[in-house]
Protein backbone atom coordinates (compact mmCIF):
# COMPACT_ATOMS: atom_id res chain seq x y z
CA UNK A 1 0.00 0.00 0.00
CA UNK A 2 1.91 3.12 -0.65
CA UNK A 3 1.74 6.21 0.90
CA UNK A 4 -0.08 9.46 0.46
CA UNK A 5 1.67 12.76 -0.11
CA UNK A 6 -0.38 16.21 -0.87
CA UNK A 7 1.39 19.21 -0.71
CA UNK A 8 -0.42 22.23 1.11
CA UNK A 9 -1.46 25.03 -0.64
CA UNK A 10 -2.99 29.15 0.51
CA UNK A 11 -6.31 26.90 1.37
CA UNK A 12 -5.48 23.24 1.81
CA UNK A 13 -3.46 21.89 4.20
CA UNK A 14 -0.32 18.90 4.05
CA UNK A 15 -1.41 16.04 4.11
CA UNK A 16 0.76 12.41 4.71
CA UNK A 17 -0.11 9.23 5.37
CA UNK A 18 2.75 6.00 5.92
CA UNK A 19 0.29 3.29 5.91
CA UNK A 20 3.87 0.92 6.94
CA UNK A 21 4.22 2.79 10.04
CA UNK A 22 0.44 3.77 11.06
CA UNK A 23 1.40 7.85 10.80
CA UNK A 24 -0.85 10.42 9.60
CA UNK A 25 -0.42 14.15 9.58
CA UNK A 26 -2.88 17.07 8.55
CA UNK A 27 -0.83 20.58 8.80
CA UNK A 28 -2.11 23.71 7.96
CA UNK A 29 -5.14 25.59 6.62
CA UNK A 30 -7.86 23.86 5.56
CA UNK A 31 -10.06 26.36 4.31
CA UNK A 32 -11.12 25.04 0.38
CA UNK A 33 -14.68 25.92 -0.67
CA UNK A 34 -14.86 22.22 -2.07
CA UNK A 35 -13.53 20.20 0.87
CA UNK A 36 -15.35 17.03 -0.12
CA UNK A 37 -13.29 16.62 -3.24
CA UNK A 38 -10.30 17.43 -1.24
CA UNK A 39 -10.59 14.90 1.88
CA UNK A 40 -11.81 12.20 -0.81
CA UNK A 41 -8.11 10.64 -1.66
CA UNK A 42 -7.34 10.08 2.08
CA UNK A 43 -11.03 8.92 3.21
CA UNK A 44 -10.38 6.54 0.11
CA UNK A 45 -6.80 5.86 1.33
CA UNK A 46 -7.87 4.64 4.91
CA UNK A 47 -10.89 2.53 3.99
CA UNK A 48 -8.17 0.68 2.02
CA UNK A 49 -5.38 1.11 4.91
CA UNK A 50 -8.51 -0.44 7.52
CA UNK A 51 -8.10 -3.54 6.08
CA UNK A 52 -4.88 -4.31 7.23
CA UNK A 53 -3.88 -1.85 10.01
CA UNK A 54 -0.40 -1.40 11.60
CA UNK A 55 -1.13 -2.54 15.64
CA UNK A 56 -0.79 1.43 16.59
CA UNK A 57 -2.30 4.13 14.26
CA UNK A 58 -0.89 7.57 15.58
CA UNK A 59 -2.54 10.62 13.95
CA UNK A 60 -1.29 14.49 14.09
CA UNK A 61 -3.96 17.24 13.33
CA UNK A 62 -2.19 20.42 13.46
CA UNK A 63 -4.92 22.94 11.63
CA UNK A 64 -4.04 26.59 11.89
CA UNK A 65 -7.28 27.28 10.28
CA UNK A 66 -10.11 25.54 9.34
CA UNK A 67 -13.76 26.29 7.62
CA UNK A 68 -17.37 24.33 8.41
CA UNK A 69 -17.13 22.89 5.17
CA UNK A 70 -13.93 21.46 5.92
CA UNK A 71 -15.18 20.04 9.48
CA UNK A 72 -17.67 17.86 8.17
CA UNK A 73 -14.53 16.04 6.08
CA UNK A 74 -12.48 16.10 9.13
CA UNK A 75 -15.22 14.42 10.96
CA UNK A 76 -15.57 11.71 8.58
CA UNK A 77 -11.54 11.01 8.37
CA UNK A 78 -12.27 10.42 12.32
CA UNK A 79 -15.02 8.23 11.66
CA UNK A 80 -12.85 6.79 9.34
CA UNK A 81 -10.44 6.12 12.71
CA UNK A 82 -12.72 5.47 15.04
CA UNK A 83 -14.02 1.98 12.60
CA UNK A 84 -9.67 0.95 13.02
CA UNK A 85 -9.60 2.07 16.70
CA UNK A 86 -12.38 -0.87 17.24
CA UNK A 87 -10.32 -3.10 15.29
CA UNK A 88 -7.20 -4.39 15.74
CA UNK A 89 -5.19 -0.92 15.51
CA UNK A 90 -4.71 1.44 18.59
CA UNK A 91 -5.43 4.95 17.42
CA UNK A 92 -4.57 8.00 19.17
CA UNK A 93 -5.45 11.73 17.41
CA UNK A 94 -2.54 14.13 18.77
CA UNK A 95 -4.48 17.49 18.34
CA UNK A 96 -2.33 20.32 18.36
CA UNK A 97 -3.18 23.50 19.13
CA UNK A 98 -1.66 27.75 19.19
CA UNK A 99 -1.24 28.33 23.58
CA UNK A 100 -3.73 31.17 23.33
CA UNK A 101 -6.21 29.24 21.08
CA UNK A 102 -9.48 28.43 23.03
CA UNK A 103 -11.13 28.30 19.78
CA UNK A 104 -9.19 25.23 18.30
CA UNK A 105 -9.36 23.72 21.62
CA UNK A 106 -12.84 23.52 21.64
CA UNK A 107 -12.66 22.66 18.21
CA UNK A 108 -10.71 19.55 19.22
CA UNK A 109 -13.20 18.99 22.18
CA UNK A 110 -16.14 19.00 20.41
CA UNK A 111 -14.47 15.74 18.07
CA UNK A 112 -13.33 14.10 21.24
CA UNK A 113 -17.22 14.26 22.86
CA UNK A 114 -18.54 12.35 19.31
CA UNK A 115 -15.91 10.36 18.55
CA UNK A 116 -14.80 7.12 20.27
CA UNK A 117 -10.78 7.43 20.13
CA UNK A 118 -8.71 8.49 22.76
CA UNK A 119 -7.54 12.05 22.08
CA UNK A 120 -4.58 13.99 23.13
CA UNK A 121 -4.64 17.71 23.25
CA UNK A 122 -1.45 19.28 22.57
CA UNK A 123 -0.27 23.27 23.21
CA UNK A 124 2.06 24.66 21.10
CA UNK A 125 3.91 27.46 21.43
CA UNK A 126 3.58 30.46 19.44
CA UNK A 127 5.48 31.00 17.11
CA UNK B 1 -25.41 59.10 -14.17
CA UNK B 2 -23.05 61.63 -12.92
CA UNK B 3 -21.01 59.05 -10.47
CA UNK B 4 -19.30 60.97 -7.89
CA UNK B 5 -16.35 59.22 -7.00
CA UNK B 6 -15.19 61.57 -4.29
CA UNK B 7 -18.21 61.22 -2.66
CA UNK B 8 -18.14 57.80 -2.57
CA UNK B 9 -14.57 57.60 -1.05
CA UNK B 10 -15.71 60.36 1.74
CA UNK B 11 -18.38 57.77 3.09
CA UNK B 12 -16.25 54.96 3.06
CA UNK B 13 -13.24 57.10 4.55
CA UNK B 14 -15.80 58.47 6.97
CA UNK B 15 -16.88 54.76 7.70
CA UNK B 16 -14.20 53.48 8.73
CA UNK B 17 -13.85 51.13 5.34
CA UNK B 18 -10.74 48.88 5.02
CA UNK B 19 -12.23 47.11 2.14
CA UNK B 20 -15.04 46.74 0.08
CA UNK B 21 -15.76 44.74 -2.80
CA UNK B 22 -18.93 44.15 -4.88
CA UNK B 23 -19.15 41.95 -7.84
CA UNK B 24 -19.08 38.20 -8.76
CA UNK B 25 -17.37 36.29 -5.70
CA UNK B 26 -14.94 33.62 -6.82
CA UNK B 27 -12.44 31.51 -5.43
CA UNK B 28 -9.30 33.03 -6.68
CA UNK B 29 -11.09 36.40 -5.26
CA UNK B 30 -11.58 34.71 -1.88
CA UNK B 31 -7.83 34.05 -1.65
CA UNK B 32 -6.63 37.41 -2.68
CA UNK B 33 -9.29 38.96 0.07
CA UNK B 34 -8.03 36.70 2.85
CA UNK B 35 -4.49 37.32 1.93
CA UNK B 36 -4.79 41.26 1.94
CA UNK B 37 -6.77 40.98 5.66
CA UNK B 38 -4.24 38.75 6.84
CA UNK B 39 -1.52 41.50 5.75
CA UNK B 40 -3.91 44.14 6.70
CA UNK B 41 -4.01 43.26 10.50
CA UNK B 42 -0.42 42.51 10.80
CA UNK B 43 0.22 46.07 9.78
CA UNK B 44 -2.29 47.04 12.72
CA UNK B 45 -0.63 44.67 15.09
CA UNK B 46 -4.08 43.29 16.23
CA UNK B 47 -3.48 40.03 18.71
CA UNK B 48 -3.30 36.64 17.49
CA UNK B 49 -6.47 35.64 18.57
CA UNK B 50 -8.30 38.90 17.14
CA UNK B 51 -6.77 38.22 14.05
CA UNK B 52 -7.51 34.42 14.11
CA UNK B 53 -11.23 35.14 14.65
CA UNK B 54 -11.40 37.60 11.91
CA UNK B 55 -9.86 35.14 9.73
CA UNK B 56 -12.18 32.38 10.35
CA UNK B 57 -15.63 34.42 10.64
CA UNK B 58 -14.16 36.21 7.38
CA UNK B 59 -13.57 32.87 5.30
CA UNK B 60 -17.39 31.45 6.78
CA UNK B 61 -19.10 35.21 5.65
CA UNK B 62 -17.45 35.15 1.88
CA UNK B 63 -17.62 31.51 1.30
CA UNK B 64 -21.42 32.13 2.13
CA UNK B 65 -21.36 34.48 -0.84
CA UNK B 66 -19.79 31.95 -2.93
CA UNK B 67 -21.96 28.85 -1.93
CA UNK B 68 -25.38 31.14 -1.93
CA UNK B 69 -25.80 33.81 -4.17
CA UNK B 70 -29.10 33.05 -6.21
CA UNK B 71 -29.63 35.11 -9.50
CA UNK B 72 -31.91 35.35 -12.17
CA UNK B 73 -31.62 31.79 -14.61
CA UNK B 74 -31.00 32.46 -18.31
CA UNK B 75 -34.79 33.58 -20.15
CA UNK B 76 -36.25 35.02 -17.10
CA UNK B 77 -37.70 38.48 -16.01
CA UNK B 78 -36.94 41.27 -16.87
CA UNK B 79 -35.28 43.98 -13.73
CA UNK B 80 -33.10 40.51 -13.17
CA UNK B 81 -30.62 40.78 -10.36
CA UNK B 82 -27.09 39.67 -11.52
CA UNK B 83 -24.67 36.72 -9.61
CA UNK B 84 -23.13 39.92 -7.40
CA UNK B 85 -22.55 40.19 -4.04
CA UNK B 86 -21.49 43.08 -2.12
CA UNK B 87 -18.65 42.94 0.97
CA UNK B 88 -17.30 45.43 3.31
CA UNK B 89 -14.51 45.54 6.38
CA UNK B 90 -15.04 47.90 8.77
CA UNK B 91 -12.87 48.60 11.78
CA UNK B 92 -14.55 50.72 14.26
CA UNK B 93 -12.20 51.58 17.68
CA UNK B 94 -11.27 47.98 18.39
CA UNK B 95 -14.43 46.10 16.89
CA UNK B 96 -14.31 44.79 12.89
CA UNK B 97 -16.96 44.60 11.08
CA UNK B 98 -17.84 42.07 8.52
CA UNK B 99 -20.66 43.26 6.81
CA UNK B 100 -22.27 41.27 3.56
CA UNK B 101 -24.95 41.52 1.09
CA UNK B 102 -26.47 39.21 -1.95
CA UNK B 103 -29.92 38.65 -3.40
CA UNK B 104 -31.96 35.43 -1.81
CA UNK B 105 -34.85 33.68 -3.52
CA UNK B 106 -38.03 34.70 -1.88
CA UNK B 107 -39.61 31.10 -1.31
CA UNK B 108 -35.71 30.63 0.25
CA UNK B 109 -36.15 32.65 3.02
CA UNK B 110 -38.14 31.24 5.54
CA UNK B 111 -35.88 28.60 5.52
CA UNK B 112 -33.04 30.74 5.92
CA UNK B 113 -35.08 33.16 8.71
CA UNK B 114 -35.81 30.22 10.72
CA UNK B 115 -32.36 28.78 11.19
CA UNK B 116 -31.09 32.23 11.96
CA UNK B 117 -33.61 32.98 14.82
CA UNK B 118 -33.29 29.75 16.22
CA UNK B 119 -29.20 30.59 16.54
CA UNK B 120 -29.79 33.63 18.21
CA UNK B 121 -32.45 31.90 20.30
CA UNK B 122 -29.80 29.94 21.91
CA UNK B 123 -27.26 30.32 25.08
CA UNK B 124 -23.41 29.87 24.23
CA UNK B 125 -23.47 25.95 25.95
CA UNK B 126 -26.51 25.44 23.50
CA UNK B 127 -24.77 26.85 21.14
CA UNK B 128 -21.95 24.10 20.99
CA UNK B 129 -24.58 21.45 21.40
CA UNK B 130 -26.37 22.66 18.58
CA UNK B 131 -23.29 23.14 16.52
CA UNK B 132 -22.54 18.97 17.55
CA UNK B 133 -25.73 17.92 16.62
CA UNK B 134 -25.63 19.52 13.14
CA UNK B 135 -22.03 18.40 12.61
CA UNK B 136 -22.66 14.77 12.96
CA UNK B 137 -25.90 13.99 12.01
CA UNK B 138 -26.68 16.81 9.82
CA UNK B 139 -26.62 16.02 5.92
CA UNK B 140 -23.78 17.72 3.91
CA UNK B 141 -25.23 19.94 0.91
CA UNK B 142 -23.15 18.75 -2.52
CA UNK B 143 -21.76 22.21 -1.52
CA UNK B 144 -20.29 21.17 1.50
CA UNK B 145 -21.68 23.71 3.76
CA UNK B 146 -24.19 21.48 5.31
CA UNK B 147 -25.46 24.16 7.74
CA UNK B 148 -22.82 24.86 10.06
CA UNK B 149 -21.41 28.10 8.64
CA UNK B 150 -24.11 30.13 10.75
CA UNK B 151 -23.68 28.47 13.84
CA UNK B 152 -19.58 28.84 13.72
CA UNK B 153 -20.17 32.56 13.17
CA UNK B 154 -22.06 32.94 16.28
CA UNK B 155 -19.97 31.01 18.10
CA UNK B 156 -16.45 32.76 17.38
CA UNK B 157 -18.04 36.14 17.38
CA UNK B 158 -19.97 35.54 20.24
CA UNK B 159 -22.84 37.68 19.14
CA UNK B 160 -26.43 37.40 17.93
CA UNK B 161 -26.92 37.57 14.03
CA UNK B 162 -27.37 40.50 12.77
CA UNK B 163 -29.13 40.33 10.25
CA UNK B 164 -32.20 42.16 7.22
CA UNK B 165 -34.17 41.00 4.33
CA UNK B 166 -34.95 44.06 2.19
CA UNK B 167 -37.68 42.76 -0.31
CA UNK B 168 -36.57 43.79 -4.13
CA UNK B 169 -39.19 42.52 -6.64
CA UNK B 170 -41.76 39.45 -6.39
CA UNK B 171 -38.99 37.24 -6.66
CA UNK B 172 -36.04 38.12 -4.83
CA UNK B 173 -34.94 39.83 -1.61
CA UNK B 174 -31.61 41.25 -0.26
CA UNK B 175 -29.75 39.73 2.06
CA UNK B 176 -27.64 40.93 4.66
CA UNK B 177 -25.51 40.27 7.56
CA UNK B 178 -23.63 42.41 9.89
CA UNK B 179 -20.97 40.47 11.85
CA UNK B 180 -19.37 42.49 14.99
CA UNK B 181 -15.64 40.81 15.91
CA UNK B 182 -14.10 42.06 19.36
CA UNK B 183 -11.03 41.37 20.68
CA UNK B 184 -12.97 40.26 23.79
Amino acid sequence: MESLNIEGSAKTPTIKFEPTTGKLLIRGRSIPENSIEFYKPLVDKLEEYAGSPQSSTNVDIQLEYFNTSSSKCILDVFKKLEAINAGSSEVVINWHYEEDDEDMLEAGEDYQAIINVPFKMVEMEEE
Amino acid sequence: MNLDIYDFYEKMEKSNIMLSFKGEVTSELLTSILQIMENKMENLEESPKLRRKVYNILVECLQNLYHHIDHEKNGSAVDAPNKSAVFMIRKDGEAYFIITGNYIEANKIDLLKGKLEKINSLTKDELKEYYKEVLNNGEMSDKGGGGLGMIDIARKSGQKLDFNFLPVNNNFSFFSLNIKVSPN
